[in-house]
């Protein structure tokens, strides 16, 4: 399974068993001994510049290697070459396509208006962020007028009915995207409720595979926007009020459509996962007569938790896509809506508030793919194949 | 009454026309401490014989029993070695052994069940590598775990499937005297599978080789009264050794010319072509 084994990994753990001529051993510091037959080489204690590289990789910045190892003098040829691939080159080829663009908007116009160019689109976002903190300054205002409102009517009369009205301002770009985050985190835990237990029993049962899976092609397929019309039938049959549980109906929406488009990934790993585990696990377990729960806990579930993740991660990418869309066509809140706002505003510095959101959220998409590749490496055990 | 014993025990695979015989009427009986040896070519139906026998696969006619008692499915009292090891590659080398030991002595206490895993891991001298996982080991120190997962279940007789046959010759060498010195030691009844005769001369009281698939059976067996413990490089010079050694390998030899006279009715007539010329 894990024959793409660490090369470097490989060589350093790797036992010396010496018969006649003691070999050169990068690891151990004395030659080894005709008499040491079973020798296991300890691992020299590495240095800790070594560690921190190891955490770096771990929470997927593994490009800041080079730069520790040329600060600390490790064979800063190499690593020079290494940040000129690493960081040098992408950095060349976003400074050319930031200039294409500059040029492409400076001679494309239509009657929608032109296309803004990066520093309008970096003045605009700079405008976004100004917005937001006026907003709050506001909000906190009001707050403290309605405060002090309520204190000079309760000094006139003690028994005065006071009562503090909801501030009702727009919400800002930085509201919405954190809307957006808490509709797409609640609709993928709700598809992975649903995705992870009938995987695995789907893994597990062959019956059940071939009752569940066509069904499964079927909906598969289906576009986000269908799902969106169905979800907001049910929902609106079945709930009436405008907030349920505490949640706006909207968000409940929104969120149960983002979860039945991207279960389906999920589910077919899961299902794949658990029933291709190598047998020869399966043969350990039946050696020690493992029962099935603690069969399915022991040796199903971690051997097949690499696959599961690359289920989660593909899902997890697939509710952010499709939640942009949703909100776009639902006017559900979020950064789907603030897009759809800005296109129907029309001003002239919509567009470029457009090109912030896009920046937006493709970062933001990047960031909960990495931050699933942490938890992956966190928690299977095939951390050296994990891209 | 031996130990393990066989009985016309037949195995095949697959139904109707593509059925194959692998195993035809094996008869085997091991007495109780004996190390055997079962020697084939690949494809000879090795694995299939030790998997019978750990009850991973049921035969299709005759018994097997061990203690006068037919084996029902696969247990713990009969500890066996992959040929590819098989550790979980999610846990070290302690979680390995331990997750074996927790299962077959439920009722010890943690510390109890952490001494007893220590002392095999010990045993195989893989101490260093306790918290090690399987992939940053090698070959050879994978194989010992393996070994070590199997004998701290305390099984009542240990299966070995060419436990050393992916090894290189140096590491091959090393885990040879472990096993006999940990046989020596733990007085356990070994059947081991090989495809090595030198192996076999080392180690077994008994070598028996299989015929070839299908309908595989055992052929003449061998036995070894050499002392123990065997020295490698002695055993070049003793005269019992050189005969038997020889005489199993003629015998090898014999069942391998017979497949490649069985070869020979494989005729192919080629195409009358010849290649197109340019000019």
């Amino acid at each position: 399974m894990n024959s793409n084994l660490n090369k470097i990994e490989e060589e350093t753990t790797t036992e010396v068993i010496s018969v006649s001529e003691p070999t050169p051993s990068k690891t151990a510091k004395s030659p080894v001994k005709q008499s040491a037959q079973n020798h296991v080489p300890q691992a020299p204690k590495k240095p800790t510049y070594e560690r921190v590289i190891k955490l770096l990789k771990m929470v997927g910045l593994g490009f800041l290697e080079s730069l520790i190892r040329l600060i600390v003098g490790d064979d800063p040829k190499r690593q020079l070459k290494r940040i000129w691939l690493g960081v040098g080159v992408p950095l060349i080829a976003f400074i050319v396509f930031v200039v294409a663009w500059q040029i492409t908007a400076s001679t494309l116009k239509s009657d929608l208006g032109k296309i803004p160019s990066p520093s309008e689109v970096w003045g605009q976002s700079e405008v976004l962020w100004k917005d937001h903190v006026n907003e709050r300054k506001k909000e906190k205002a009001f707050f403290e007028r309605v405060e002090k409102r309520n204190a000079k009517l309760l000094a006139r009369n003690p028994q005065a009915k006071v009562r503090t009205p909801a501030y009702t301002g727009k919400p800002t770009f930085i509201d919405q995207i954190i809307t957006s985050l808490k509709t797409v985190f609640a609709g993928f835990l709700l598809a992975s409720f649903i995705a992870l237990p009938i995987g695995i029993f789907m893994g597990l049962s062959k019956t059940l595979r071939i009752a569940i899976n066509p069904l499964v092609q079927i909906f598969k397929p289906v576009s986000p926007v269908v799902w969106l019309l169905l979800v907001t039938m049910f929902v609106s049959a079945l709930i009436s009020q405008n907030i349920f549980l505490g949640m706006p109906k909207a968000f409940i929406i929104s969120f149960i459509s983002v979860a039945l488009c991207s279960m389906w990934p999920t589910l077919v790993n899961t299902s794949v996962g658990v029933s291709s585990v190598d047998k020869d696990f399966i043969n350990v377990a039946r050696v020690l007569r493992l029962n099935t729960w603690n069969k399915i806990v022991k040796v199903v579930l971690p051997a097949s938790l690499p696959l599961v993740f690359t289920g989660l991660r593909i899902s997890l990418s697939i509710a952010w896509m499709v939640l942009i869309a949703i909100e776009l066509l639902a006017q559900n809140p979020g950064l789907g809506k603030f897009v759809w706002d800005e296109f129907q505003n029309g001003s002239t510095d919509s567009n470029a508030k457009i090109i912030v959101a896009l920046f937006v959220i493709g970062s933001i998409g990047f960031a909960l793919d990495r931050i699933m590749v942490v938890i992956q490496k966190m928690v299977t055990f095939n951390k050296n194949d994990i891209a | 009454m031996a130990f393990l014993e066989l009985k016309n025990v037949s195995k095949s695979y697959g139904k109707g026309s593509s059925k194959t015989d692998v195993l035809k009427n094996i008869n085997l009986s091991v007495e109780e401490g004996e190390f055997i040896c079962i020697i084939g070519f690949s494809g000879s139906g090795k694995t299939t014989l030790i998997s019978l026998i750990a009850g991973l696969i049921e035969p299709d006619e005759g018994e097997i029993l061990l203690n006068g008692q037919p084996i029902k499915g696969p247990g713990p009292d009969r500890g066996i070695v992959f040929q590819n090891y098989s550790l979980l590659p999610w846990l070290n080398v302690f979680g390995n052994v331990g997750m074996a030991v927790k299962k077959v002595f439920p009722k010890w206490g943690k510390d109890q069940r952490a001494t007893h895993s220590k002392k095999y891991v010990d045993m195989v001298n893989l101490t260093p590598a306790l918290e090690k996982l399987p992939a940053e080991l090698s070959g050879g120190m994978k194989q010992r775990v393996s070994v070590a997962r199997a004998l701290a279940m305390n099984p009542e007789i240990l299966l070995l499937d060419e436990p050393l046959s992916a090894l290189d010759a140096l590491t091959r060498g090393t885990l040879q005297e472990e096993i006999e010195k940990i046989w020596a030691r733990e007085k356990k009844t070994v059947v081991m599978i090989t495809n090595d005769v030198d192996e076999g001369m080392l180690l077994a009281d008994r070598i028996i080789p299989l015929k070839l698939a299908p309908n595989a059976t055992f052929g003449p067996e061998y036995r070894i009264n050499i002392d123990r413990p065997r020295d490698k490089t002695a055993l070049n010079n003793n005269p019992e050794f050189k005969k038997i050694r020889n005489s199993i390998i003629k015998y090898l030899m014999e069942i391998g010319s017979e497949i490649q006279d069985n070869s020979k009715d494989l005729d192919f007539t080629l195409p009358d072509l010849k290649p197109v010329e340019f000019n």
